[in-house]
């Protein structure tokens, strides 16, 4: 692949207002598929998990999952759109053997959804507000695996060997409308943006969203309108591709930075942005072209025969609305308040995938700031050189344990530290491993005072500085007796203690 | 956003399929194109035959016009029917050797289809 000239993005956006619009195919995680009773799994030995019906076999008639439908409601309020009293699927047709029926059920002219909006926060906090055309039923397809060919790609293959377990899986399609004003910030807000809907789904419990395993994939459209002065006419809406394959969040915002700066450069060095599919490569970190579009889109859609209307009643749709949970961007301006994070923690938290963790923590009792510092200290650093999620190492109960602990004056930090090893080594509760380890610290003033008089005795130099008033003179004494103490003291009982038995 | 999308968004069950347009105007040049589409071989007297008859299957169909007032919602159902579900419970699957034993060709767990040239859509 030849390398595109790029503008630089500074210089891009000087010229070009970019003009978004986003695709997003949510696979939802209910136990079969869309319109079969086959499981809703798919990863597994190829063509195990399907139907007459995901086969497309004559006589097979597809019906529709009651939960799939409920799960669509539910991320249709979600996201701010009415729902269709009345709505129907389509037959979307096309030759291509990832299903087994040359043609997708899907849902055309009437989806479920239609005319929300979503509330997005662009990383300094400002809000975006996305509007929402439609979120419509549809199913996923099959899976092919081209072989042969120089490349193994797509191209000179010489077959395609197809698995339909994934054929059938429930997919909600949401489409937003034209984004306008995104500005600088486009890469940025189609980042937040499918972050968002993540955020969403898995509040509402309705998909795995893991991205990398495609339960949530993005198709992203760019155009670029060029600007005019003040007082002329807007330019027309340029030309837009459509880039896929975008599989991370950190893709969509390079995509999107990188056709902005790709079609850019052909524009202003006279050339025509093709309307066309292209495909985004994680390892090159750029688009290639793929089919322009054309006849191939041509689906000669139609209401499907073999399905009847979906018409849900007021009261269910009612019913799956009060059942909606909050807002994740709600949430989390709630929970920034009531923490009394900065921005800087929160964005830390947030960033660090532990804002369940600490909603429960704080529930169990500890304090807001001890759980963030725990979580996302130590705990966060463990997790990290052992290439797990901080999550799987230790229950939010113990964390707010260990922190009372040190709160009561049981445990300093130091100590702390050790007992949260233990605790994720498995030898119990916080409590269980201060009594097994034997780590509580020294609070008795008596061995505290035995331990200072023999530092003090030992060091009769410093005793006289100390008396002196060479105040800090005092750390090696405080330093001796922390040693003698096996470090289970708290170091600020220990100077004072020093201080008094100086000047005694 | 794609050209799949529908311009405007109808919620109303009297919306009219995609497509039904203006009936009685089937060309030849249509003709051509739908079996293009749907991957059919057709020699200029079979399109030109095909669209003959279409014409009159067309102009057929739309004498419905003539009794359908706005008050009548259009159907693609003969029986007024709606919301038939199936409850979210996993059944019975093929085998793989069943799933695979209709097949033209396959490599013992999938399907083997000649060469593709296109895209997933």
């Amino acid at each position: 692949m030849n390398k595109a000239e790029l503008m630089d993005y500074d210089r891009a956006l000087e010229l070009f207002e970019p003009v978004l619009g986003f695709e997003v195919h949510v696979e939802l995680n209910t136990k079969t598929k869309m319109f079969s009773d086959a499981p809703n799994f798919f990863g597994g030995e190829p063509n195990t998990n399907v139907t007459p019906v995901d086969l497309g076999l004559p006589g097979s008639l597809p019906v529709v999952n009651e939960q799939a439908v409920k799960y669509s409601i539910s991320l249709g309020l979600a996201l701010g759109c009415s729902i269709a009293p009345s709505s129907r699927f389509a037959r979307k047709n096309y030759f291509y053997p990832d299903l087994a029926k040359n043609y997708q059920i899907s849902q055309f002219d009437e989806p479920i959804a239609f005319g929300g909006s979503v509330e997005v926060e662009l990383p300094d906090g400002r809000l975006f507000t996305v509007p929402i055309e439609r979120a419509h039923m549809e199913e996923d397809a099959g899976k092919l695996t081209h072989v042969g060919g120089a490349t193994g790609r797509i191209q000179g293959a010489e077959y395609s060997l197809v698995d339909y377990n994934r054929a059938g899986v429930p997919l909600v399609e949401i489409v937003t409308d034209i984004i306008y004003g995104a500005e600088y910030d486009a890469p940025e807000l189609a980042k937040a943006y499918v972050s968002t809907i993540r955020d969403i789904v898995v509040s509402l419990g309705i998909s795995d969203a893991k991205m990398e395993r495609g339960n949530l994939r993005c198709d992203a459209n760019i155009s670029l309108r060029r600007r005019t002065a003040p007082g002329e006419p807007p330019a027309k809406l340029g030309t837009r591709t459509e880039t896929k394959n975008v599989n991370s969040l950190r893709s969509v915002e390079r995509a999107i930075r990188y056709e902005i700066q790709r079609q850019a450069a052909i524009l202003e060095g006279g050339g025509t942005i093709i309307q066309e599919t292209r495909h985004w490569h994680e390892d090159t970190g750029q688009t290639s072209a793929g089919r322009p579009k054309s006849d191939a889109d041509d689906y000669r859609y139609f209401p499907e025969p073999d399905l009847l209307p979906v018409e849900p009643s007021a009261e269910l749709i009612e019913e799956l609305r009060a059942a909606l949970p909050e807002a994740p961007a709600i949430r989390r301006r709630r929970l920034k308040a009531d923490w009394g994070f900065t921005d800087l923690e929160f964005q830390d938290v947030v960033n660090s995938g532990l804002l369940n963790e600490i909603i429960e923590t704080t529930a169990a009792g500890a304090s807001a700031q001890s759980a963030r510092k725990w979580w996302t200290g130590e705990i966060a650093r463990v997790a990290n050189a052992r290439g797990v999620d901080a999550s799987t190492l230790v229950s939010p109960l113990h964390v707010s344990e260990l922190v009372a602990l040190v709160d009561a004056g049981t445990l300093t930090d130091r100590l702390a530290r050790q007992v949260l090893e233990g605790v994720i080594e498995g030898e119990g509760t916080p409590d269980e491993v201060v009594a097994s380890r034997g780590l509580a610290v020294v609070s008795d003033d008596g061995a505290l005072i035995a331990a200072i008089d023999d530092a003090l005795a030992s060091q009769p130099d410093v005793l006289a500085k100390i008396r002196d008033g060479k105040v800090q003179a005092a750390g090696a004494v405080i330093g001796a007796v922390m040693k003698a103490m096996k470090g289970q003291a708290d170091a600020a009982r220990v100077r004072e203690l020093v201080l008094e038995r100086a000047n005694a | 956003m794609s050209s799949e999308t529908p311009p405007t968004v109808s919620t109303s069950a009297n919306s009219r399929p995609a497509g039904s347009g203006t009936p009685g105007e089937i060309t030849t040049d249509q003709v051509a194109h739908l079996a293009g589409l749907a991957r059919i071989n057709l020699s200029p007297e079979e399109i030109t035959k095909l669209t003959g008859e279409l014409v009159a299957i067309v102009e057929n169909v739309a004498k419905v016009t003539e009794v359908a007032t706005p008050d009548v919602p259009a159907t693609s159902h003969p029986i007024p029917l709606s919301n038939v579900y199936r409850p979210d419970v996993v059944g019975e699957t093929l085998t793989q050797e069943q799933a695979l034993s209709g097949a033209p060709d396959h490599d013992g767990s999938r399907f083997r289809v000649s060469a593709i040239l296109g895209e997933e859509q």
